[in-house]
């Protein structure tokens, strides 16, 4: 190992990541037994518990339930109520706020 | 062609050589490189697994929820809205939902309370989801004690802890029957929390919420269209915190190739003469450079990449918990179908290699083409 | 054997700050002959050895080659060999790194590597097998008596280590001319004359050697075959040593 030339050190390293790397788009493709189960489990329950969103955000009702925002979210539960960070950033207002149905008819 | 393969392999021994004069330097390279490759590419493998998740859970969802606004907040909705609306022609169901939330002051989390349509819960029970029995450190049979909307005590014991699968969906929930519902939030009768409706073909659901606004005029309905647009646009590369991310690390690629592409030191020039007085021609030398930034940034893109996909697919992508986490106590555990978005991928590898390689190589095409006899002037 | 033929190099050729360097050149060096080109600084003797080894092209002139082969010219003794000057850079390159070995003034190491990689370093393009140039760099090694210094990088080394390491670079790929400029400028009278010596068993084992210098160790060593005075660019005494 000493001995072995810094090229063929190197050249094995990458060898191998690039084997990995392909396990992994092979993982992705065809590995996801398990996961997809899991998947199909999660839908059964949501549509017997009749969910409308997923379980990310807890801190608010708008983060929890973002699809079921009302129009005042933007005014907040209370005064000098802060924005709720990170989920704010990453969660943005259904458009549907801005553009309701029945008004579009 | 094998000389063509040792003329390669002589090369990379050498351009290997050359990067671990200033070992430090560089393997702090490689290591900053490989970790701003493996934030992004945790970010594409989770965004992605994420939205197609949310699609696939959420196509299950209600046709629509209609919701009773009043002075600008989301009131409770009356029975009798429940008939006028099956009565418009293409509804096939309406069912009043009954939940709303719960704050425990002891842990500080939030919980959402539901009565499940059908009788899973029997009285004085509760089916809880396994983040709430994790924050609560709560099992089976346990007992817990609930403020009443009239401060009293309610207590119902665990009748059992949906699975760890579940959390996506249910980490946050409290299942009870619709009597303990009553005692806890006590709601006026007749009253529900919002409506599910059905309607028998998709392709009039607007036709249907249209009607429903138009009978109904302080109502809202939410289409099932509308709920997965919501999450189609979540964790958006443009929204808030994803650019400030995608920003910071597009800097530092930045950065990197600048500190390449900034022109060669004295010192190198003079190196490149050497080289090509002892016979190296401009395409060694030009090949030396292209392997000196193939070693830092490939090395740093493969394994950011298959750390990024080990991390978000078989850990949960625990670092991103602390960042996502805010302000919330209770936090799901993300167990991810593996998805690979390769056009994705392709961009960070555009972004991440090419640049760097290219800056390694250009700045050193001047002295690599320069006359072998350059060096022996000096 | 080398033959040039009224050479000549001149640099700027057009601007206001034209220089010729050497100027019209005719000069034959035979195998196995050890040449010195003897003069001051300024003298041209450096930019001739460019010429000569292949490193830069006459701006005028030819230049022969004779008897040294190249992989993609067979051994042409008997007419006047192959000229030079046409060669695309690719081929000049070649023939570079196979027939001439250099020894610059400075040495011109590679810093932050060992020795051993500085030996191998002219072999690396050459596309031979990593196994055979590095056991001909061992033997250099060996044969200079520096093994010891295998894995040292080359600023641990002193004066004399380092010329030898750079002689032992120039032969890496089993040249037929070694081309030296100024060895002796930055080296004591002891190690000047180490120095000849080894020149002296590269003469024995065949070699064509050329060296520029304007140190009387070398110009004045009985191994000297071809004496050739230089000045502004031109030859003004030329004589084969009795």
């Amino acid at each position: 190992m000493l001995n072995a030339r810094k090229s063929t050190i190197f050249l094995v390293c990458l060898a191998v990541s690039l084997v990995l790397f392909v396990i992994m788009v092979l993982h992705a493709r065809y590995g996801r037994a398990e996961a997809q189960s899991e998947s199909r489990y999660r839908a059964d329950l949501a549509k017997k518990l009749m969910v409308t969103d997923l379980c990310l955000f807890t801190e608010a009702r708008y983060t929890r339930h973002p699809s079921m925002a009302d129009l005042d979210t933007a005014f907040q539960d209370h005064p000098v109520s802060l924005e709720h960070f990170p989920s704010g950033s990453f969660v943005s207002p259904p458009d549907f706020l801005v553009r309701t149905h029945e008004v579009s008819h | 062609m094998k000389l063509a393969i040792n003329r390669h392999r002589n090369i990379i021994d050498f351009a290997l050589s050359s990067l671990l004069r200033r070992k430090i330097k560089n393997v702090s390279l490689l290591v900053v490189y490989t970790l701003i490759i493996f934030v992004l590419a945790s970010l594409i493998f989770f965004v992605q697994a994420l939205k197609r998740e949310a699609s696939l859970i959420l196509r299950n969802a209600p046709d629509m929820v209609v919701q009773r606004l009043v002075a600008g907040r989301h009131d409770l909705i009356p029975a009798n809205y429940e008939q006028k609306i099956s009565s418009i022609r293409g509804v096939q169901d309406v069912v009043p939902r009954l939940w709303g939330y719960y704050f425990d002051p002891a842990i500080g989390a939030n919980y959402t309370v539901m009565v499940p349509r059908d009788k899973m819960v029997q009285a004085d029970n509760i089916i809880i989801g396994s983040g709430v029995a994790r924050v609560r450190k709560a099992s089976v049979r346990d007992l817990i004690a609930f403020q009443a909307y009239d401060k009293t005590p309610l207590l119902l014991m665990i009748q059992q802890i949906l699975p760890y699968e579940s959390e996506l969906v249910a980490a946050d929930l409290i299942l009870m029957s619709e009597p303990d519902f009553q005692s806890m939030f006590n709601l006026p009768k007749g009253y529900a929390t919002d409506l599910a409706v059905t309607v028998a073909n998709p392709r009039e659901l607007v036709t249907v919420a249209t009607k429903i606004a138009e009978q109904l005029p302080d109502t809202r309905p939410i289409l099932k269209s509308e709920i997965l647009r919501t999450y189609a646009s979540v964790f958006d590369w443009r929204g808030g915190m994803m650019i400030v991310i995608l920003s910071a690390a597009i800097l530092a690629f930045i950065i990197f190739a600048w500190d390449k592409a900034t022109g060669l030191s004295a010192e190198e020039r003079k190196e490149i003469g050497i080289l090509k007085s002892i016979g190296w021609e401009t395409s060694d030398v030009l090949f030396l450079k292209f392997w000196e930034g193939i070693v830092i940034s490939l090395s740093a893109f493969l394994c950011g990449v298959i750390l990024a996909y080990g991390h978000v697919f078989f850990f949960s992508a625990t670092i991103f918990e602390h960042a996502l986490k805010g302000w919330s106590v209770l936090y799901p555990q993300f167990r991810l179908v593996p998805v690979i978005d390769a056009f994705q991928l392709t961009v960070l590898f555009a972004l991440s290699v090419l640049p760097y390689t290219v800056a390694t190589i250009v700045p050193a095409w001047l002295a690599a083409s320069a006359d072998p006899d350059a060096a022996m002037r000096s | 054997m080398i033959e040039l033929i009224q050479v000549s190099k001149c640099f700027n050729a057009g601007k206001s700050n034209q220089f010729t360097a050497v100027d019209n050149v005719t000069l034959e060096i035979g195998q196995g002959v050890v040449t010195v080109l003897k003069g001051p600084s300024g003298s041209g003797k450096t930019t001739l050895l460019t010429l000569i080894g292949c490193m830069a092209r006459p701006s005028s002139g030819r230049i022969r080659l004779n008897g040294i082969g190249a992989s993609f010219f067979p051994k042409i003794s008997s007419e006047g060999g192959f000229d030079i000057a046409s060669l695309p850079e690719r081929f000049l390159t070649e023939i570079r790194r196979d027939t001439f070995g250099f020894i610059f003034q400075q040495f011109n190491l590679i810093k932050g590597i060992t020795a051993l990689e500085n030996i191998m370093l002219p072999a690396y393009p050459t596309g031979r097998g990593h196994t055979l140039f590095r056991k001909r760099a061992l033997e250099l090694l060996a044969m200079f008596n520096i093994s010891r210094h295998e894995t040292s990088r080359i600023e641990w080394l002193s004066g004399g280590e380092l010329q030898r390491v750079a002689i032992a670079r120039a032969l890496i790929n089993d040249p037929a001319v070694i081309v030296a400029d100024e060895p002796t400028a930055h080296l004591d009278s002891k190690l000047s004359r180490e120095f000849m010596d080894i020149i002296g068993s590269l003469k024995t084992a065949g070699k064509t050697i050329l060296i520029a210098s304007h140190d009387p160790i070398v110009y004045d060593s009985h191994l000297a075959d071809q004496v050739i005075e230089m000045r502004d660019g031109r030859i003004t005494g030329a004589g084969l040593v009795p």
